[in-house]
């Protein structure tokens, strides 16, 4: 066991830090460091500018344009550009839906879908949770009846995140209400958004951001072509994602560089006293243990893709980055509303200027630290998270 | 970067794990723990003749020269086991004279401590000091042939069963002072030295040691005298790194026990484990020693390989910080998840919370490695 990095790992680290500084546009990087809202249009922008490099996907495999890096390799990629604060790719087509593609996706579905996925072409979104189907989502209700070479979907889809951008949208939709099991009714579909009954309705967040919308499905039409995997067998498809999904919520790199914000926020923070929040003992010993507990989970990431080698899937316990991941998360953004105290109270919804004598990133705050009670609830709740430890890892 | 074990770590470990699951039982434990001295001379001589002891000790003492990293399986073990015979205050001690001894210390002392022949102990630990190292007011003052010890040293783990004593001394300044410290060797039954034993929480065998003139000679100085800090500090963040893998197998232990009760105890009809109140409890003890096992990997891994003792320091007390936290909580919660059967003696889960009790103050408290940390800046 050696947890240093190799010297080859070392020059890997260089190689890639080096680029991300000539390559991350200036622009992007100050509107991501200071809280701004990144639009369609910034994202795929930095989304191109990696697919050009061909550090997109990095986890593809070679022969659809994958880096062919190993874990650790893949492991410094996302810490670097965490650290050089790049926006966040979106996940929804490079990481989920192409995986599923690879794992269970026909031959002619990967030929068409995942160049456009990786070209930035297609804009991807998810279609999981139902207004009654949260944390319980084998219970969703919307439907896709067989109707010759056809589905026909009615029914609705909540908390689609970038849904007002989404090209295409792959569903999880009930094909048979009549199972015993209910997980068995429930198939795999991807679907064109362009489709005649598909109607987007934005839901606006406490601080004021159109991240998630609700999706209406009125008799769409989708080509059987579109089933992946076998009608019956999307919750299959689901769990399989949802490891991996789960794999990407501990968002070690971008926490990092949070904490480097939040300490030089924090040092120039001072009391009447000209004492630096940094030297009051009570916001420090907090601060420590956030940092702490963020190591920890760096090393606990890293154990999950060691063990991950050869192409294992990911054990249930992987929900634990899930789990203290968005709770460093939030607690970063606590700690940033503290360490501003009385100045942490500018409301500035996404899209209005700021007011007043603050700074872009004390105006940004409060807002943040708002939407950032998502992360918890987001991608299975922490609770549920907590429920599939104790009964896939634990046995009880 | 990688997390296997090598071939010989591997090794190690197999053969420690067998050795105590087959000689180091609950029973087994509660005899020599019961016994006059507490602690089983056949078991040492065991652990010597694996290995355990020549692990961490240079090659010119006929050690092994491995570090932290190759203890840590053995640690584990030891941790699990609730193994009661001193082989943290041995090593800690015998760290000191491996890194600042003489060659003649090294051959006739450290080669001792690997063939099982003498154990050691650190005196080191006065009143007042709490966990600031460098506060040792015990003197040493010159004579013509060597040096006289006065002072009282408290809490010295293992002293009653040292064949031999490292002593911290102060040949100049004050207490506090970061130069000054001296070390030296004392046999226990020189002339001056008294103890008064007592049993700690954990069940393992703590003195306080008295120093009252004790004459010992000029060769009885570990290293350079008055620069012995630097090396105090070393063999302390190598030993809280061991610490810290010991801790990692008593929670385990404790959380496998603690799940085995939840499955087969049973209250309204059903097996308690089945409620999710207890179940996330659960869940969060297994997440908090996967994270606690995480910070000992990085503590064993670096505490060898980082130059900059100011960067090993923060890693140490980063690692300790977590152990700490989850030390408390997984032997809190091992005990209320059990309900009053875990109050009982008469259950391991209720030693391990013991020692784990231990563990979290010793070599640093929470509150004195969150000060460690912050001072040692951003």
């Amino acid at each position: 066991m050696d947890l240093n990095y190799s010297p080859e790992e070392l020059a890997f680290r260089d190689q890639v830090r080096g680029w991300l500084k000539a390559n991350l546009p200036e622009d992007l990087r100050r509107k991501n460091a200071d809280g701004g809202h990144l639009g369609k249009e910034d994202l795929l922008r930095w989304h191109k500018i990696l697919a050009k490099q061909g550090w997109v996907a990095p986890a593809w495999p070679k022969e659809w344009g994958g880096p062919d890096w190993n874990a650790t390799q893949r492991y410094i990629f996302e810490e670097e550009c965490g650290l050089a604060g790049t926006p966040q790719i979106v996940a929804f087509g490079v990481v989920m839906c192409a995986q599923v593609l690879l794992k269970f996706g026909s031959e002619e579905q990967k030929q068409r879908h995942l160049p456009g996925i990786y070209n930035g072409d297609v804009f991807w979104v998810q279609g999981y949770s139902e207004p009654g189907s949260g944390s319980d989502l084998a219970s969703l209700k919307t439907r896709a009846d067989r109707k010759g070479d056809k589905y026909v979907v009615n029914g609705q889809k909540i908390w689609t995140s970038l849904g007002q951008y989404g090209d295409w949208i792959f569903c999880l939709v009930r094909t048979n209400f009549d199972t015993k099991i209910r997980q068995e009714g429930i198939s795999f579909l991807l679907i064109d958004m362009k489709t005649p009954g598909i109607t987007v309705r934005p839901l606006i967040l406490m601080d004021g951001g159109h991240e998630v919308n609700e999706v209406f499905f009125e008799n769409v039409e989708v080509p059987v072509e579109n089933l992946v995997h076998e009608e019956g067998k999307g919750w299959t498809v689901a769990k399989y994602l949802l490891g991996h999904e789960r794999l990407n919520t501990g968002r070690i790199g971008a926490s990092k560089r949070e904490l480097a914000r939040l300490k030089a926020f924090a040092a120039k923070q001072l009391d009447a006293d000209g004492r630096s929040m940094m030297d009051d003992p009570r916001f420090r010993d907090k601060l420590t243990r956030v940092e702490v507990e963020l190591m920890a989970l760096e090393i606990t990431n890293l154990r999950f893709l060691d063990a991950m080698r050869g192409g294992r899937p990911p054990g249930a316990d992987v929900s634990m980055l899930k789990i203290r991941g968005t709770e460093i998360q939030q607690a970063l953004t606590e700690l940033m509303m503290q360490a501003a105290g009385p100045m942490a109270v500018p409301f500035k919804a996404v899209g209005e200027s700021l007011a007043g004598e603050f700074d872009a990133l004390t105006g940004s705050l409060a807002a943040r630290y708002a939407n950032y009670r998502k992360t918890s609830i987001y991608a299975g709740s922490n609770e549920i998270q907590r429920n599939i430890i104790a009964k896939a890892t634990l046995g009880l | 970067m990688n997390f296997e074990l090598s071939e010989e770590q591997r090794l190690m470990a197999e053969s420690v794990g067998r050795f105590l699951s087959d000689h180091y039982d609950f029973e087994q434990r509660k005899q020599i723990i019961g016994s006059d001295a507490g602690a089983s001379t056949a078991v040492w001589k065991q652990l010597a003749d694996m290995g355990v002891l020549s692990i961490p000790f240079s090659e010119e003492a006929g050690g092994f020269g491995g570090g932290a990293i190759d203890m840590m399986s053995a640690m584990q073990s030891i941790g699990q086991s609730l193994v009661v015979e001193p082989v943290l205050a041995t090593v800690l001690a015998a760290r000191l004279i491996d890194r600042a001894g003489s060659a003649a210390q090294k051959t006739e002392i450290v080669s001792a401590v690997i063939d099982g022949s003498r154990k050691l102990a650190f005196a080191h630990l006065e009143d007042s000091a709490r966990y600031r190292v460098s506060h040792v007011a015990l003197s040493a003052t010159r004579t013509a042939d060597g040096w006289v010890l006065n002072g009282l040293k408290r809490v010295v783990v293992g002293a009653t069963l040292a064949d031999l004593l490292v002593v911290s001394a102060r040949t100049s300044g004050k207490a506090g002072d970061g130069e000054g410290i001296s070390l030296f060797v004392v046999a226990p039954g020189a002339k001056g030295v008294s103890m008064t034993g007592y049993r700690t929480l954990d069940n393992q065998r703590g003195a306080d040691v008295r120093f009252d003139g004790v004459k010992v000679g000029a060769d009885a100085m570990v290293g350079t005298e008055g620069a012995a800090l630097p090396v105090i500090d070393e063999a302390f963040d190598f030993a809280t790194a061991l610490l810290c893998s010991e801790a990692v197998g008593a929670m385990q232990f404790a959380n496998d026990t603690t799940l085995e009760y939840l499955k087969t105890r049973k209250q309204f009809g059903a097996p308690i484990g089945s409620f999710q109140a207890l179940q996330h409890r659960m869940v969060e003890m297994f997440v908090s020693t996967e994270q606690a096992r995480s910070m000992s990997y990085l503590a064993a891994s670096r505490v060898d390989t980082t130059t900059d003792p100011l960067e090993r320091a923060r890693i140490i007390s980063a690692a300790k910080i977590k152990i700490s936290d989850a030390c408390r909580q997984v032997s809190q919660e091992s005990i209320q998840l059990h309900g009053g059967m875990g109050m009982t003696e008469e259950m391991k889960v209720s030693h391990t919370f013991r020692r784990l009790t231990m563990i979290a103050q010793q070599f640093g408290d929470v509150d004195s490695h969150l000060a460690r940390f912050a001072a040692l800046g951003h």
